[in-house]
């Protein structure tokens, strides 16, 4: 069969697949689909403590004599054994310069690692100077610290010295660093939700066919190739159409929100205009990848219970890889990160969450290209298996206890 | 004839399904432009066969030609199938899915439409252009689903079980719309295990038997396979007539049915008189095919059981 034929008739297969599906009510369901990820956003709240309680812990660089951040370092050590559960600011030394706020903007601007803020002025008179949280842990952290060391270096002798000063700017490399650690692990959570919602509907559509009997004019018409991909492409081109209204409508209601649009948010690492063409693309590698193995157990059962039999294991595996992938964000360079982003499956969430947290671009499209030789691999394996099985054609898969010794 | 006038063409066909042989060693010739009919008990094969024929399924071993292609697929944007279980999307317009049939088999879709239209309303259904499938009768249904066969004009349409489900009326009108398109040329192919239909309508018909060709060749060939029937009414009740009649007679409501014996009418009916039956009636039958394929399919089953192979899904 010429190429030619088979894109034509994955053309027609997609068509009617992609305006059946379009144009049908259940489609407003779907487009409605963002709200799930807010949804198990709340019922995963792990997330969000893991942030806090992570890899993500603050850095504040100290501006102080060596001295002085010794006895500070003291009563670091002191609260982190009576608090061994709760996560301390990180305290990093630096030597005064002359040009105290010059140093202060390039600590703040500082990458790696990250810096919340700069503590200067000594033990005598203490100023912390960053993007602080809401709710002020940092501040009591480093008031307690403070304290425990000027009581500790016997000042109750010495005169009254100044309490801790804070001065709170927008934004700092820390602050930025946490804000896309939570655009890491939402992007992830959206591309995790879609693929698994997609993958399903995929599988519930071939079912339908399959119990309405469609699926034999179909083959009969067409190579069963063209089948296969012709719905593979259908829902996916049907998600971008989804992925296109949601982020139009996110962005519109950012910019009703904050007035100033996207740029009033801290964006990812690869910054905004990268970031969201991104996102389809690694949406459109994981769903082939995901969908295609989805179609390939859909061929194998005939019923509704056989796929829900056969697909939980698959979707078991997939939140594990979600996991997985999510282990590295915070640590885009980790061992846990790069093996999240070389394993194919966890590979488009990976990269994601990096693309939120580190702006180099290469791994990007090295990344691509590793997860579309894949697609490829896996396409033809599914093809083949949904060829063998969607009709009983060819012969039919022995497991190996159902294999005979003759 | 030329290999070249033959639509369909099998050579040895086998099918494995695990350990059951559903196709076992067919080989057959569907010539060009006429009613071929595929006869056989219900699990005899004859679904695999054309699923096989049509290369919707490979077969295990053997060669087959569709419209002179080695790859049924091929021939595709000139075959039209319907299949035993008919499959139509529920929520598509009958305009649309004839279309679709179409668009499947290479026809443009906006023609598809055009032609579908049309066909809707030669056959009754004018009314039902936009309206989806699922308000459609069975009878209807069916009726749109074969238009979808038929709607990309093809020069071969394969038609597996076309009258199951259908009440008289609609039976009768698709044995003329299959006439109608075999007098245009077309090629047609259909399964059935309901002999009128085939006796009526086929030129040549294979009888399919647990997986095998039983029989292959012309209506009036088949039948020819039988002796023809003979009906005996007698006053006598007894007497030196009854040796002129076979052991196997069969004596039905007052009346004899037995094969004519191989000497022909003329002994037969010298020896009845000679012998004092006393003839009220006598009639000779010619055998129909209902008879013939209960024959020739009975003796290939008893056969293929005795050889002890399973029969087809």
């Amino acid at each position: 069969m010429k190429a030619r034929e088979l894109i034509r008739s994955a053309f027609v297969i997609g068509r009617r697949d992609f305006t059946a599906t379009v144009m049908s009510k259940a489609f407003l369901l779907f487009l409605l689909g963002p709200l799930f990820p807010v949804l198990m956003g709340v019922a995963f709240g792990g997330i969000g403590a893991r942030i806090d309680h992570g890899a993500e812990r603050p850095v504040v660089a100290v501006v102080a004599s060596p001295d002085d951040f010794a006895r500070l370092s003291a009563s670091h050590a002191r609260l982190a054994a009576v608090m061994p559960d709760s996560p301390l600011v990180i305290l990093s030394r630096h030597d005064p310069q002359v040009d105290a706020a010059r140093q202060r903007d390039q600590l703040l601007h500082q990458e790696k690692p990250p810096v919340l803020g700069v503590l200067e002025g000594g033990l005598a008179a203490p100023h912390f100077i960053g993007a602080v949280s809401g709710d002020g842990r940092t501040i009591r952290q480093l008031m307690w610290m403070i304290d425990d060391a000027r009581v500790t270096d016997g000042a109750r002798d010495q005169p009254a010295r100044r309490p801790l000063a804070v001065t709170i700017t927008d934004r700092s490399t820390g602050s930025v660093s946490a804000a896309r650690a939570v655009t890491a692990y939402g992007g992830q959570a959206l591309l995790f939700i879609l693929t698994i919602l997609l993958a399903g509907m995929l599988l519930s559509q071939l079912i339908e066919e399959k119990s309405n009997k469609v699926i034999e004019i179909l083959a009969a018409a067409v190579p069963v190739d063209a089948i296969f991909l012709g719905k593979l492409f259908a829902m996916l081109a049907m998600s971008l159409i989804g992925i296109a209204v949601w982020s139009i409508a996110g962005a519109a209601a950012i910019a009703i929100w904050s007035g100033k649009g996207l740029s009033g948010l801290p964006g990812p690492a690869v910054g905004w205009p990268t970031f969201l063409a991104l996102v389809p693309l690694y949406f459109a590698m994981s769903y082939l990848l995901i969908g295609s193995v989805f179609l390939g157990i859909g061929s194998q059962a005939s019923t509704v219970r056989e796929v829900q039999t056969l697909s939980m294991p698959v979707t078991m595996a997939q939140v594990m890889l979600f996991g997985f992938a999510s282990i590295g964000v915070g640590d885009p360079n980790g061992a846990q990160a790069i093996a999240a982003a070389i394993f194919p499956l966890s590979s488009p969430f990976a990269m994601l969450g990096r693309a939120a947290e580190d702006p180099a671009l290469w791994p990007h499209l090295a990344a691509i290209l590793w997860q579309a030789l894949w697609v490829a691999l896996i396409l033809r394996v599914a093809a083949g298996l949904f060829r063998r099985s969607v009709l009983k054609s060819g012969q039919p898969i022995r497991w190996f206890w159902q294999r005979r010794t003759s | 004839m030329d290999a070249s006038n033959f639509a369909v063409e099998a050579h040895d066909l086998v099918k494995h399904f695990g350990d059951t042989r559903a196709v076992n060693g067919v080989s057959l010739s569907v010539p060009a432009a006429t009613i071929y009919g595929v006869l056989g008990p219900n699990g005899a094969g004859k679904t695999t066969l054309l699923r096989i024929l049509l290369g919707i399924i490979d077969p295990s071993s053997g060669t087959r030609r569709l419209l002179g292609y080695d790859r049924p697929i091929e021939a595709a944007h000139e075959v039209g199938y319907l299949p035993e279980e008919r499959g139509l999307y529920p929520a598509m317009s009958c305009v649309d899915a004839i279309a679709f049939m179409g668009a499947l088999r290479g026809l443009p879709l906006r023609e598809g439409r055009r032609r579908g239209a049309e066909l809707l309303a030669e056959h009754g259904l004018g009314d039902w252009i936009r309206k989806p499938i699922r308000t459609l009768s069975k009878g209807m249904a069916q009726t749109v689903q074969l238009l979808g066969t038929l709607v990309h004009k093809p020069r071969l349409i394969v038609l597996d079980e076309p009258f199951a489900g259908l009440d008289a009326i609609n039976q009768e009108k698709l044995e003329a719309l299959i006439r109608r398109q075999a007098t245009d040329g077309v090629s047609i192919l259909f399964s059935t295990h309901v002999i009128a239909h085939a006796e009526r309508l086929c030129e040549r018909i294979a009888i399919i038997a647990a997986g095998k060709v039983a029989f292959e060749g012309a209506v009036d060939e088949a039948r020819g396979r039988l002796r023809p029937i003979v009906h005996l009414r007698t006053r006598s009740a007894d007497g030196p007539w009854r040796e002129a009649i076979p052991n196997e007679a069969r004596l039905v409501a007052g009346e004899w049915r037995f094969q004519l014996p191989p000497g022909g009418p003329e002994p037969l009916l010298k020896a009845l008189i000679d012998g004092g039956a006393g003839i009220e009636t006598l009639s000779i039958e010619r055998p129909g095919l209902h008879d013939a394929f209960v024959a020739i399919a009975g003796e290939a089953a008893a056969k293929a059981m005795g050889d002890g192979l399973g029969q087809a899904a």
